[in-house]
């Protein structure tokens, strides 16, 4: 610490910045210990998944891959000569292990439905979230914040509490298990955050800017849209990504409120056997392929980071 | 800006098509719901038959046996029609029935001539009929089952291992035949070296969020001759449940989870009791019928490696049901086609394919014929287990009543609270509580 | 996000805003249409789904209606769900469970996530880069995540327990981290604190560098020694930011259902039975909607309450 002089404190000296970058990098990576095993195991074959101790070391394979996206069925030797050659070399891989594919699995499905379902949902909330933020921002409402503390308190319901009702609604109007219905279910949890974020994004936007279109003639409509949609761009961009990963992330709804035609990737990703005994390197492959989408959006996101998980309440 | 707006027209574009392609299913093709297992991949084989005949297309929607129940029932409470047909479970016919979820199959039975005589009586009173025992059907028994056992054959028969056990308990070394026997020989092979590896005795249902460690537990239970009521239909529990047999049985149960099982397993059900014999930790395991073809099969512990044995009894022989007749779901919007693939079900040729596939037909033809004890080494304890099965309850209010069994069970045999006696009592307290709810008490 | 921030902002937008801003006449729209035209789509969504379904749920929560029968009559019994949920021992055993779970995540995620953000603020070279790959955990589905931890967590096949072996000595079989009843409550604070460490870290962070310098070089000039400093500036300054992501992390996991139904489904036994999941099971498993709607409401309450008194504490620290 004292090895600095003027800036001590302010400036740490280059030991102290040594450490806690050891320490930092330390934490961080045994942090991603799992999320590489993970991987790791997407690659394993089933029975290397299971041995004990564990392997570190293994032979690639792609057995969890192909096993993610195929249904099998054992069949005796007698059966398996009786079968034209593969054609494929999954086919023969998956022969190997004395089995025949039996079809295609639901996960590309299920991967489907996560996408529609957080895009669908990601583009009314930011839409929605966009027009109430300007709102908000710009013009005095009546009980402004009485209207955004509400919108806040909506997110403090347990999810299971609010598919309760939900769930009879849906039964009534048929909106069970459909795209529609957790769209709009989504659209409804997110839209909280999307105003709460945008609002934070259109309150640093200059009033002049508006002002000035107005004055030349613009209508309040045309200078929105001309003038601050622009340069909100970045901010619903992010906001949009925020909203994109709790959709996709989403699993209490999806779980209670989805069935076979809308269910998304979270409550189907656990459900992934293989034939007699649990598949590992197929739930890898899954998990690898679902949460990679996410892992890159972080990256990208890394500078709002702080504004999205806080609601915008801190904005650095 | 421009740019981001039309990337996102577009991705929305993209997904909502995408979203239509998907909805919009051909409009033949019926769905059939059922656990995600071995032997619904051999009902998949089978089906291609029904679709070549009839050119109607089949669907499939597996759920894995964890999930099962709980996505299967919200469906059906749910009123969704993702499911044409639905192989549930034997408990569900309760509510299935007054509920309205199941079509009463006795018009299409008498018009079409199927007999229910065809099938064999236990699993018509337990898949099909409902109030339980009276010609009301709304299943067609589909796939019999029970609760059983197997064992590495080999490793019984390595005479080292038979002269220690004999030395041990002055016995020769066999699948047991009581339920004091089962648990002598898991604690003989418990922490065993065998080929230079650590062994365990047994694998158990512990399983916690679905049916598993109740499925498991009543296998000891209806062996000391556990009953739910004193007199049937009476719901008269106080003196059934907590019996003295009962009490004793449920410590067995603990006692062989805590001596005998190896580390981890928990939370086992039907997987992981797969996984841990077929990784060669236990020497014997319990499972339903329905993966002993695939273990059969199997490339490392199949073959001349296993074996299988019936539930032992103890006081009685008695065997835990499993299994599920097959239902049209009222909220279908093709019960045409539904009500087709059943009677193209129960017609012996198919349900003789259907056993020689890897399910059980319940069809007296094919349990009937007299080669079927020596079709597969597990076959006539298939006929054993099935001559002697007990169901849990099959009320509406089953969800309730097992989800409070599973609680009791798992507080005393893993969590290690309270006593056997306790837990049974807790027990009468939870199900009095739902059936006067059900206004049945 | 608090009532305060809310009309501190609102505040600032009003002392911001041109005089004539407000009674602005120009073509087209009023302003006052536009801003009900632009809000009341949202609001009319969230009254669909958040309100209307709200009151469904209090309705419901003082009858014995069950979603399984449909066909059964509706009975009005008044306050005996409540009664009924407040006089249960297991639910009881549920919220004692929950506040285990809160109390021990918030302490690590605390502890960890400020001395991470504490060691990240001193800068050192490629902070940026390690700064985000520490976030990346908090990103992930919490339902997945769960479900892969069982995997790690297995005594005989998975890698945590070999980790703990390595530097322990102890037999890896020896322990099993989700079966056993004195284990289990940990594994799962385990789990949340390795996800969510992160969301602390970086709201303290964000406290950390709004910390002027000047402010640490007038404590140099007075010579205050690093530990006064950290005692009388550093913590002081970072403690609304603190308290603000205790806030937040407080009303998820008080929430928690997706990572720790996955990870144990709430066993062995009951152990880690968080209300969430109990929730879960009267509500879809034994369909016992009157009650389990009564159980929300009171779970929506204490929630909401909780909340409320613990904005008012952090508007207190944040006034000092």
């Amino acid at each position: 610490m004292s090895t600095t002089t003027a800036h001590s404190v302010v400036a740490p000296g280059r030991r102290t910045r040594f450490v806690a970058g050891l320490l930092v990098v330390i934490y961080a990576l045994v942090t991603m210990v799992p999320l590489a095993w993970i991987f790791l195991t997407g690659f394993k074959t089933p029975p290397d998944s299971i041995s004990y101790p564990p392997k570190v070391v293994f032979e690639p394979s792609l057995e969890g891959y192909v096993n993610l996206f195929t249904t099998r069925s054992r069949q005796t030797p007698e059966y398996m000569e009786s079968l034209p050659p593969p054609q494929t070399w999954y086919e023969e891989l998956v022969r190997s292990r004395h089995m025949v594919i039996a079809g295609p699995s639901k996960f590309g499905e299920r991967f489907l439905n996560s996408v529609i379902i957080g895009f669908g949902s990601t583009f009314l909330s930011v839409f929605l979230g966009t027009l109430a933020a300007y709102a908000f921002s710009r013009f005095k409402v009546p009980l402004a914040d009485d209207l955004l503390f509400f919108i806040l308190s909506t997110r403090m319901m347990p999810p299971i509490a609010v598919a309760i009702p939900i769930f009879l609604m849906y039964r009534t109007v048929g909106l069970s298990d459909t795209h529609l219905g957790m769209i709009i279910l989504y659209t409804a949890v997110n839209v909280s955050l999307s105003v709460w974020l945008l609002k934070g994004f259109v309150d640093e936007i200059p009033r002049e800017y508006e002002e000035a279109a107005l004055i030349d003639g613009y209508t309040r409509l045309q200078a929105f849209v001309k003038v601050v949609l622009p340069q909100m761009a970045t901010g619903i961009a992010a906001t949009a990504i925020f909203c994109l990963i709790f959709a996709w992330n989403e699993y209490a709804f999806a779980l209670l409120l989805t069935s076979g035609t809308a269910q998304t990737a979270p409550p189907f990703i656990p459900t992934i056997i293989g034939e007699g005994g649990l598949d590992w390197p197929a739930i890898g492959a899954g998990v690898t392929l679902f949460l990679l989408p996410v892992l890159v959006f972080t990256i990208l996101l890394r500078k709002h980071l702080l504004r999205g998980i806080t609601f915008g309440a801190v904005r650095k | 800006m421009n740019r981001y707006r039309k990337t996102w027209a577009a991705a929305l574009c993209g997904t909502m098509m995408s979203g239509l392609a998907v909805t919009s299913a051909q409009a033949e093709d019926i769905t059939l719901c059922w656990a995600a297992w071995d032997p619904a991949n051999a009902l998949v084989e089978l089906s291609k038959d029904f679709t070549a005949e009839t050119g109607i297309g089949m669907k499939f929607e597996f759920v894995p046996w964890p999930n099962f129940a709980d996505r299967m029932l919200n469906e059906l409470n749910s009123g969704g029609k993702l499911c044409d047909l639905l192989i549930g479970d034997s408990q569900w016919i309760g509510g299935g029935a007054e509920n309205g979820h199941y079509v009463k199959l006795n018009d299409f039975f008498e018009a079409e001539k199927i007999s229910m005589d065809d099938f064999a009586p236990a699993t018509v009173y337990a898949y099909s009929t409902w109030p339980k025992g009276t010609p009301n059907y709304w299943a067609l028994p589909a796939m019999g089952d029970a609760n059983a056992w197997f064992y590495r054959k080999d490793w019984f028969s390595k005479p080292e291992i038979q002269e220690a056990f004999k030395a041990e308990y002055g016995r020769d070394l066999v699948p047991p035949k009581t339920q004091k026997e089962l648990m002598e020989i898991a604690r003989f092979f418990q922490g065993r070296e065998i080929d230079g590896k650590t062994r365990y005795g047994i694998n158990i249902f512990t399983e916690r969020g679905s049916e598993g460690i109740t499925m498991g537990a009543t296998g000891a239970l209806y062996a000391w001759g556990f009953k739910y009521e004193n007199t049937p239909g009476k719901y008269d529990m106080e003196g059934a449940v907590n019996s003295p047999e009962a009490v004793e049985a449920l410590e067995f149960y603990k006692e062989l989870y805590k001596c005998c099982t190896a580390p981890g397993y928990t939370d086992s059900y039907m997987q992981e009791s797969l996984d841990s014999f077929k990784s060669g930790q236990v020497a014997m395991a319990m499972n339903w019928f329905a993966f002993f073809p695939g273990l059969y099969k199997d490339e490392q512990v199949g073959g001349d490696k296993i074996g299988f044995f019936v539930n032992p009894g103890q006081n009685v022989e008695a065997s835990t049901l499993g299994g599920q007749g097959i239902s049209v779901i009222s909220y279908s919007d093709k019960k045409e086609q539904a009500l087709k693939y059943i009677k193209w079900f129960a017609q012996p040729e198919v349900q003789a394919k259907w056993w020689s596939l890897g399910g059980y037909s319940a069809h007296n033809s094919v349990l009937n014929d007299p080669g079927f004890k020596d079709s597969q080494p597990f076959a006539a304890d298939f006929l054993v287990a099935m001559g002697g099965v007990q169901d849990f309850w099959q009320e509406p209010a089953y969800a309730e009543l097992l989800l409070a069994m599973q609680k009791r069970l798992h507080d005393y045999v893993v969590a290690d609270q309270g006593t056997a006696q306790e837990a049974l009592d807790k027990l009468i307290e939870d199900w009095t509580e739902t059936f006067e709810d059900e206004g049945k008490l | 996000m608090s009532q305060q921030e809310i009309s501190s902002s609102v505040a600032e937008q009003v002392a911001g805003r041109t005089p004539a801003g407000v009674a602005r006449k120009v073509r087209g729209l009023s302003d006052r249409a536009i801003a009900w035209i632009f809000i009341a789509p949202t609001i009319v969504l969230l009254l669909a789904i958040n309100v209307f379904p709200l009151i469904w749920t209090v309705y419901l929560s003082f009858t014995n209606f069950r979603a399984n029968r449909p066909n059964r009559d509706v009975e009005w019994v008044g306050l005996r769900n409540y009664e009924r949920v407040l006089t249960d021992s297991d639910i009881w055993h549920n919220m004692l469970v929950t506040s285990h779970f809160l109390f021990w995540t918030m302490f690590f995620q605390v502890l960890i996530g400020f001395g991470l953000a504490w060691l990240i603020n001193k800068n050192f070279r490629g902070h940026g880069v390690w700064t985000t790959i520490i976030l990346l955990p908090m990103m992930l589905s919490p339902a997945v995540v769960g479900n892969f931890w069982t995997f790690l967590y297995q005594p005989q096949i998975g890698l945590f327990n070999y980790v703990v072996s390595f530097f322990t000595g102890a037999d890896p079989s020896s322990f099993q981290m989700i079966g056993s009843v004195d284990l289990a409550p940990w594994a799962i604070v385990i789990v949340d604190t390795w996800m969510w460490t992160p969301y602390t870290m970086l709201i303290c962070l964000a406290g950390l560098r709004s910390i002027p310098d000047y402010i640490y070089e007038a404590a140099e000039v007075d010579r205050a020694g690093p530990f006064r400093t950290f005692w009388s500036i550093t913590l002081p300054m970072v403690m609304p930011f603190l308290m603000l992501a205790v806030l937040f992390r407080a009303i998820e996991n008080f929430k928690m259902f997706d990572l720790v139904v996955e990870l144990t489904s709430g066993g062995p036994g009951s152990v880690t039975e968080l209300a969430s999941i109990n929730l879960k099971r009267e509500a879809f498993e034994k369909w016992r909607t009157g009650l389990s709607s009564a159980f929300a409401i009171i779970l929506f309450v204490t929630v909401f309450g909780a909340a409320n008194i613990y904005v008012k504490a952090l508007n207190t620290v944040k006034s000092r």
